[in-house]
């Protein structure tokens, strides 16, 4: 009986063939924290009487309030770059970028098991690994043992065909997604990507889908391994990482989705949750004021929505009203923005750039709103009070449709502007 | 056996409703980050409830970011079970990792706020003893029966070596 993308990797993890349903005890391959969650990983690591790491790719990432705006922050940070040192474990730091996009830049191959103390961590099934969020003590174990046990989903075969129309995205078609499938639509569950759209969408866009598979409740996100992955993984330097992986013609799916993108038009989730999407084309009606837009982040903060931006932006000019935060996903994605010239574009704009990292995504600093303001960003989430202040609201769209809202001040179709 | 009060919340409640992120800087001081737990949905939150209180939510509670810190503090408020109509993946494994019940049943619409509730999680009941009605859940997994028994999955690898039979 054929085998789903997920069954394949957590049968080579587990050292024998496994199904939908079991409870496995399965060996991972890349674990990682970051500093919202990393403090506690290392205290439980500690409790349990850990002395080495034995996962074979640790990492810790100091992503998420970084450059650290408070002394309670960095006092914690100092412990994860200490514990880092004492166990040889890698600690990427401020400016280097959100642990997702790093680890799909330099280290996730095809048919991995990644676990992360991140929800997000689902980012790397854009390459084909196997990726998911765990808590601290989860991946305390992980760090510990080298391994933890899982219950192998059940996949949702999710069917992408057609060409995206102009103007439409990645982020449109998870967005999409959550619509039909709502905020808890696959829980316990891994989403599986198949369909002539996948097939022909680069990396990039890949893990824009993957990134929000956790938005409906997934356990995971998976896309098939195909040449489009070797070419991402030549483009990083590390061809030899590639490995074709796709699920068997007769693997079982729980259920199926098909969607016709070709047939789909930007779209915008509004407050307070991710699966209240609704087209832009309708919402525009209502002239929705925006204060601030933030392109950046682990689901759009990279090269190429910082182009899709720009491609509106340098035409139409920003709106003075808007505050526009830019921030790059990665050191390597602001380098090459950097040499592309689309960082003095963006400042010469009037947008404000801010270190690699999660940003404003997390609450805490480099813009927060005011109470009774309003974000448009390219994030993944906008539950009340995400941004830091439960009097604000949050809009989620693709770099279009933000940089059409820097445009105008208010949420507008990008197509008309493009 | 959990024997407590019921406050009721809605749908959807999020990581960021729970444990909001503009404490990130007090992850470290849990007891305090437990002053403000769900303080966006009940003003004051911590300082009404009594010790033993029971959640009753809707469907997908805990929705959202992997943080540990979330379940935990319910726990450090004095939280002794949460019951909803299901529950969001992440959250569910680190209740059981931390040692706070969880029990799925659908029928939460049925409890008030306020109502005095017995909790038998061996079993699969929930009486309503203000009401007098009486609920079957399906039992936590016996798994993870195991893990919450030690008061989670720290205290049963220190005392086990491992992982509980499957």
């Amino acid at each position: 009986m054929g085998k789903t993308l997920t069954e394949k990797i957590f049968s080579e993890h587990t050292g024998r063939e496994v199904k939908a349903g079991e409870i496995v005890l399965a060996s991972v391959d890349i674990a990682m924290a970051q500093d919202g969650t990393g403090p506690l990983m290392i205290k439980e690591f500690q409790e349990l009487g850990f002395k080495e790491v034995k996962v074979p790719k640790a990492f810790l990432f100091i992503d998420h309030a970084s450059p650290s705006p408070r002394r309670e922050l960095s006092n914690s940070q100092k412990l994860m770059r200490e514990f880092g040192k004492q166990m040889g474990v890698v600690v990427f730091d401020m400016g280097d970028g959100i642990s997702h996009q790093v680890l799909a830049e330099r280290f996730v191959r095809p048919g991995d098991l990644v676990v992360g103390a991140d929800s997000h961590t689902c980012t790397a099934g854009g390459l084909g690994a196997f990726g998911t969020g765990m808590g601290s003590t989860d991946v305390a174990i992980v760090f510990g043992l080298g391994k933890n046990w899982f219950k192998v989903p059940e996949a949702i075969r999710v069917v992408l065909e057609g060409k995206l129309p102009e103007g439409v995205y990645a982020k449109d078609v998870i967005l999409e997604i959550a619509r039909i499938l709502g905020s808890d639509g696959a829980t316990y569950k891994a989403l599986e990507f198949q369909g002539s759209c996948v097939e022909g969408m680069d990396v990039d866009d890949r893990l824009t889908i993957s990134n929000m598979a956790v938005e409906v409740g997934a356990k995971a996100g998976l896309m098939p391994s195909d040449e489009k992955t070797r070419e991402y993984l030549k483009k990083m330097g590390r061809e030899e990482d590639y490995r074709e992986l796709k699920p068997d013609p007769d693997a079982i799916y729980e259920q199926e989705i098909v969607i016709d993108v070709s047939k789909l038009e930007p779209l915008v989730a509004l407050p307070h949750y991710v699966d209240n999407v609704k087209r832009v084309s309708e919402v525009e009606k209502e002239k929705i004021k925006i204060d601030q837009v933030f392109i950046g982040t682990c689901t759009n903060g990279r090269l190429k929505d910082l182009e899709i931006a720009l491609k509106i932006l340098r035409k139409h000019g920003k709106h003075p009203d808007v505050r526009l935060i830019v921030g790059p996903a990665s050191r390597r994605v602001y380098a090459e923005a950097l040499e592309k010239g689309l960082i003095k574009e963006f400042v010469e704009l009037g947008a404000a750039i801010i270190p690699p990292g999660c940003g404003p995504c997390v609450g805490i600093h480099l813009g927060v709103m005011a109470d009774g303001e309003r974000v448009l960003s390219t994030q993944n989430r906008n539950f009340k009070g995400r941004m830091g202040n439960p009097e604000g609201e949050i809009y989620l769209g693709s770099p279009a449709v933000a940089a059409a809202a820097a445009v105008t001040g208010y949420i507008t179709d990008p197509r008309r502007l493009l | 056996m959990i024997r407590g009060r019921a406050w009721k919340l809605g749908d959807d409640i999020s990581t960021d409703h729970i444990a909001p992120g503009r404490y990130f800087h007090l992850r470290n001081d849990l007891e305090k980050l437990a002053e403000h737990l769900l303080e966006d949905v009940i003003e004051g939150f911590a300082q009404k409830i009594n010790k033993g209180d029971v959640i009753v939510a809707g469907k997908n509670f805990g929705l959202g970011s992997s943080r540990e810190h979330a379940a935990r503090i319910i726990k450090i408020a004095g939280i002794s079970c949460v019951i909803a109509k299901s529950f969001a993946r992440i959250f569910y494994r680190n209740a059981i990792n931390v040692g706070l019940p969880l029990v799925e049943l659908k029928e939460t619409d049925e409890i008030n706020q306020g109502d005095e509730l017995e909790v038998d999680l061996e079993r699969g009941v929930v009486r309503n003893l203000t009401t007098g009605r009486e609920y079957r859940f399906t039992p936590i997994p016996k798994f993870l029966l195991e893990i919450l028994k030690e008061d989670g999955i720290v205290n049963y690898l220190k005392k086990h070596g491992t992982f509980p039979e499957v």
